[in-house]
Parts: C-alpha cells; structure tokens; sequence
C-alpha cells in the first residue's frame, strides 16, 4: 500500500502516540484489504462506544490514556447505559459503572455526544458523495444508501482510528465501481397502502438482506415515496438479516435515478420478482412469538425519531397501558429533548410508557428477566432479540404495538398483508 | 495423512482444533456469546455448538460493527475461536484478532481460501493451522476425549 507523507509521519509517532497506534492498525487492515492507498475522510461515527466487557473498555482507555483527539466532526453511536435512568432496570451497578468509564473516555477525545444509533436524525448529515467513516450498520446503510456519502461498514475499534488520523484505506464503498447494484428485486403489485404502513419497510428491508446477503440489491417498483423514518427501516433490516451496507430505490435513493444508473450501466446477476405472498412468509420469519403473551412492546431501533413520537403521541392520547405490560420507546437525547417540548413525553408518560436514551435494549443489560415476551415494530429488534436476550418477539405495526399494549396482549391487524 | 489446503494469511499463527463448518454468514454479535463461546443465533445452523477453542469455518460475518468487540471481548475471556477460516476478506475478524495482539499479547490465526477449498472443510472433524497458512484436514487425534 502506498502511504502518504502524512501516513507515514504517523506511523513514525511524529504526531503523537494515538495517531501511531491508530495509524498502524488502519496500514495492517488496509494490507489485508488489498488497498492501494490511504484517503481523507470528512466525518466520523463511532460504534465503538458499545460497552462490551472489560476488553472494550480497556481500548477505549488506552486510547484516552494517549491523549487520543479526533481529528474530523465525530458523532457516538449508542453506549452501554443510559447514565441517567439505568437504576430503574436490572442494570448490574458495575456494568453501569464500566459503561459509564467507556463513555467518558470517548467523550474526552473531542467528539460530539450524540449516543445515538441514527446521527442522520441528530447531527448535520454528510453530504452527496463525502467521504466518511461511520460504524453502525444500519447508521452505514443510510448513509450510503439515503444520502449518498460513502463508508464502508467500520468494525468496532477500527471507526475511532478513522477519526484520530482522518484516515482510511480505500476500498469497498468508498470507490465508485464498487457502489453499482448487483443484484434486482422487483415488486409485484404491492398496495400502496400496505407500502405506506410503518410495518412494510422493516420486512422490505429483512427482504433485502436475506436474498442480497452481502451484494448491493436494487428494488424496483416502489410506486410511494418512503419517509425517512421508513428509509430507516429497511437500513436496519437488511443489515440485520444481511450484510446490505449499499442498496439503490430505483427514483428514489440518489444514485438512482433510473435503473441503468443503479447498475451503473451493467446487468443485474440475478432478478427477482416479490409479490406479497413473498413479504408475508418474510415477515412471518420476524416473528417468533409463540402465542399471544406479552410482556414489553418496545420501540425505536433505531432510535425513535421526533416524526415517530409525533405519529405515536395521538395514539397513545387518552389510552392506558394495560399492567401487566411495560412501554418503552429507546431513542436519542436530541430527539427526547425535542418531544419533551412539544409535550409528547407527558403522553407517553401518562400512558404508562417510558423512555431510554443512549442506547437500547440489545446494548445494555436492561430487561429483567421475567420479560420474555416482547413485541416490537423494529425489523432489528426482532432479529437480535432472540439470540441477544433470549426472548420471543411478535412483529406489527405502531398501531398493533399500541393496541397490544393497552390489551397486554399480541394483536396484530393483517388487513393491509393479506388483500 | 490428511488432506491440505493452501489458505491466504490474514492474520498468521498456529491453531489446531476440532471444525466448525457453516455455509451460512454469521454476525458475532447478537451470534456468538463472548462469556461462553456459545454460538447463540437461532437462525444459524451452528446454533447450540460452542466455538470457543474450535476452529470455524464461515463464508463471512455480517451484520452489526460489534462483533469485532465481542470477538474481542471473546479473546480476553479465553472464550474466542482457535483459528477463524473463510472466504472473503475477513477484516472485522483479523482486526479483533489484531488488536487483541497489542492490548493482551494473544491473537488467533485468521485465513481466507477459495469457495472449492471452503468447502472441503464442510467434512472436516480436526483442522490444523501452520503459520504459512497451509491448513491441514484430519480426523480428531483424540475421537474420545470429552468435546
């Protein structure tokens, strides 16, 4: 790999300690990637700031220890506590304590605090064609897919040497020929009503992941322009069930303007048709409740937006969350901050729910472990849920997670799937 | 006398071991508990199997950034994979082992072969490793002995 004057003045510790650390991960990883050269990035988003155990600690000390500092705009993904709340859950005290440590050790290197899963909600969002270094893969699929900067998928430890050095080999999706779609999937007659609904894009996108795996698929006939918030869905679904870190909406995403834009003028290699009997057995596999039992409806993964709690807020509105079920929306600070104002944070709480910020029921050890039953509207909730935290999710929509609630038990309004 | 493969060195050092071979991707995190070794995804076929000490044998990992930390974490608890074979370029697996190496002083061989080679480990009970990546299929030395 070629090595700039400034790659190398790293490596030699001429920039200090940190940077040579960084540096020399970055050189090793960029050797086994086959990369030529090392490129800028602008920005960074660091998913190392999950709490995993003492060796995740240890790192993100070691480097504050060395005086890290980022060197571009940094936002944090989720951490392993929400520092203010953690006492109201089953959070063992010394995790809260090591996840507290890791938390400040990351904030010490000059990032923004943001704790987020979603920075595209809460920080200035990187442009058209910016190169950047983002973890989090649902986070590194919008940024791709949405918004049309370019990342790869950072590991965890590898995102925070990005930002130290503003630095990182250039491969994948960061180079162009890399970025064409592979593969098509071309909806069949999908009711635009169905494809409005909060509960089509966590399975279009658990769609995408299982049949593109790790391939950049382009979908073809969506005939309704999908929210943000919907976008969101399939990042996280399909980075879920798949490795999907790139995908193109023909008319819709920006580097897809036309199918031959999204294939970059080649052939798909493989098309595939899906019609609705297709996304019915696909969200059948996100659900693996067993009966109608429930314990928790939990929402936001990723983190719940301010459009969301706005579409939840007159659901919730004079209803009350029946006993023996627990509400819990996990979302951002920004984004809490901006519902507590409008008021939506008193109707939730009125409602009986309650709200976590920082991270979320997969990144902190939270739930007590009579709640076994879960229900969720997050296509990632309900694929890590089971391995992560040995539960059982029933998958609907808001309104079915909310009337669930109130009843305590599943109830799911297939309508809009079964026409 | 077994059977040997030429393997590309991501990360190199010596491992033998009992194989655990899949087709299927697997994501470490939400896939693999660091604390026991256990592989933990339901949808995986290598569900219920610990991988701790083995040798495994996926095309790739998928999903989430963490589990290069939970690999990590893996490595500290002595719970991680002895060696880790498969057919892309593993970067989040070499980079756990990697960084294990300069917090800890421990890392794991991690090599990548072609999809023919891949798929003559599906057969394999006992994988060797030398530091030149040539990766060595046997039968398990000790068939006996509690797994």
């Amino acid at each position: 790999m070629n090595l700039s004057e400034f790659d190398s003045a790293c490596l030699a510790g001429d920039l200090g300690e940190a940077s040579q650390f960084a540096m020399s991960i970055l050189v090793r990883i960029g050797e086994i990637q086959s990369a030529s050269e090392m490129i800028d990035i602008t920005r960074a988003h660091i998913d190392s700031t999950l709490f995993q155990g003492d060796a995740t600690l240890e790192f993100a000390e070691k480097l504050a220890h060395m005086d890290a500092k980022v060197v571009v705009p940094t936002t944090l993904n989720v951490s392993g506590v929400d520092e203010h709340g953690w006492q109201d859950w089953a959070v063992p005290p010394e995790w809260a304590e090591k996840a507290h440590r890791q938390m400040i050790a990351y904030q010490s290197m000059g990032t923004e605090a943001t704790w987020t899963c979603a920075p595209y909600q809460v920080s200035e969002k990187p442009s058209f064609g910016e190169q950047i270094a983002w973890g989090e893969s649902n986070a590194v699929a919008f940024a791709n897919s949405v918004l049309g900067a370019r990342t790869i998928q950072y590991p965890d430890l590898l995102d925070v040497c990005a930002a130290i050095t503003g630095r990182v080999p250039a491969v994948g999706l960061h180079l162009n020929e890399n970025r064409a779609g592979e593969i098509l999937l071309k909806l069949i007659d999908i009711p635009e009503d169905l494809q409005t609904d909060d509960s089509f894009a966590p399975v279009l996108g658990h769609l995408l992941g299982t049949i593109a795996d790790d391939r950049v698929p382009v979908v073809e006939g969506l005939t309704v322009e999908l929210a943000e918030d919907h976008l969101k869905a399939i990042c996280a679904g399909g980075a879920s069930s798949g490795a999907v870190h790139l995908f193109h909406i023909v008319g819709q995403t920006p580097e897809a303007l036309t199918l031959a834009e999204a294939f970059q003028g080649h052939e798909p290699t493989e098309v595939h048709d899906i019609n609705l009997r297709d996304l019915r057995r696909i969200r059948s596999e996100l659900d693996s409740s067993q009966g109608k039992s429930l314990d928790m409806v939990v929402l936001g993964s990723p983190h719940f937006s301010f459009a969301e709690f706005r579409k939840l807020a007159p659901m919730l509105e004079g209803q009350q969350c029946h006993t023996g079920v627990d509400f819990l929306v996990t979302s951002s600070r920004a984004m809490v901050k901006l519902a507590r104002e409008a008021g939506m944070l008193d109707t939730l709480e009125a409602f009986g729910g309650k709200v976590t910020v920082d991270t979320c029921i997969l990144t902190t050890p939270m739930l007590f472990p009579e709640t076994r039953h879960l229900m969720t509207n997050s296509a990632k909730y309900a694929y890590y849920s089971p391995g992560l935290l040995d539960a059982e999710v029933a998958f609907g929509s808001m309104a079915d997670c909310v009337r669930s609630a109130i009843s305590g038990r599943v109830q799911t309004n297939n309508s809009l799937w079964d026409s | 006398m077994g059977d040997f493969i030429q393997g590309k060195t991501l990360v190199e050092g010596k491992a033998t071991g009992p194989a655990l071979w899949s087709d299927k991707p697997l994501s470490f995190w939400g896939g693999y508990d660091q604390n026991t070794g256990e592989i933990i995804d339901r949808r995986h076929p290598l569900v219920g199997h610990i991988g701790a000490n083995r040798i495994i044998a996926i095309p790739h990992t998928k999903g989430s950034s963490t589990s290069t930390a939970v690999l990590l974490e893996a490595v500290r608890r002595g719970k991680s994979p002895a060696a880790i074979i498969t057919t892309g370029v593993a970067s989040f697996l070499a980079l756990a082992s990697i960084v294990a190496n300069e917090l800890y002083d421990i890392s794991f061989p991690v090599l990548m072969v072609d999809e023919d080679d891949f798929d003559k480990l599906e057969s394999a009970d006992w994988v060797s490793i030398s530091d030149d990546g040539v990766i060595e299929i046997g039968a398990d030395p000790q068939p006996t002995s509690p797994s």
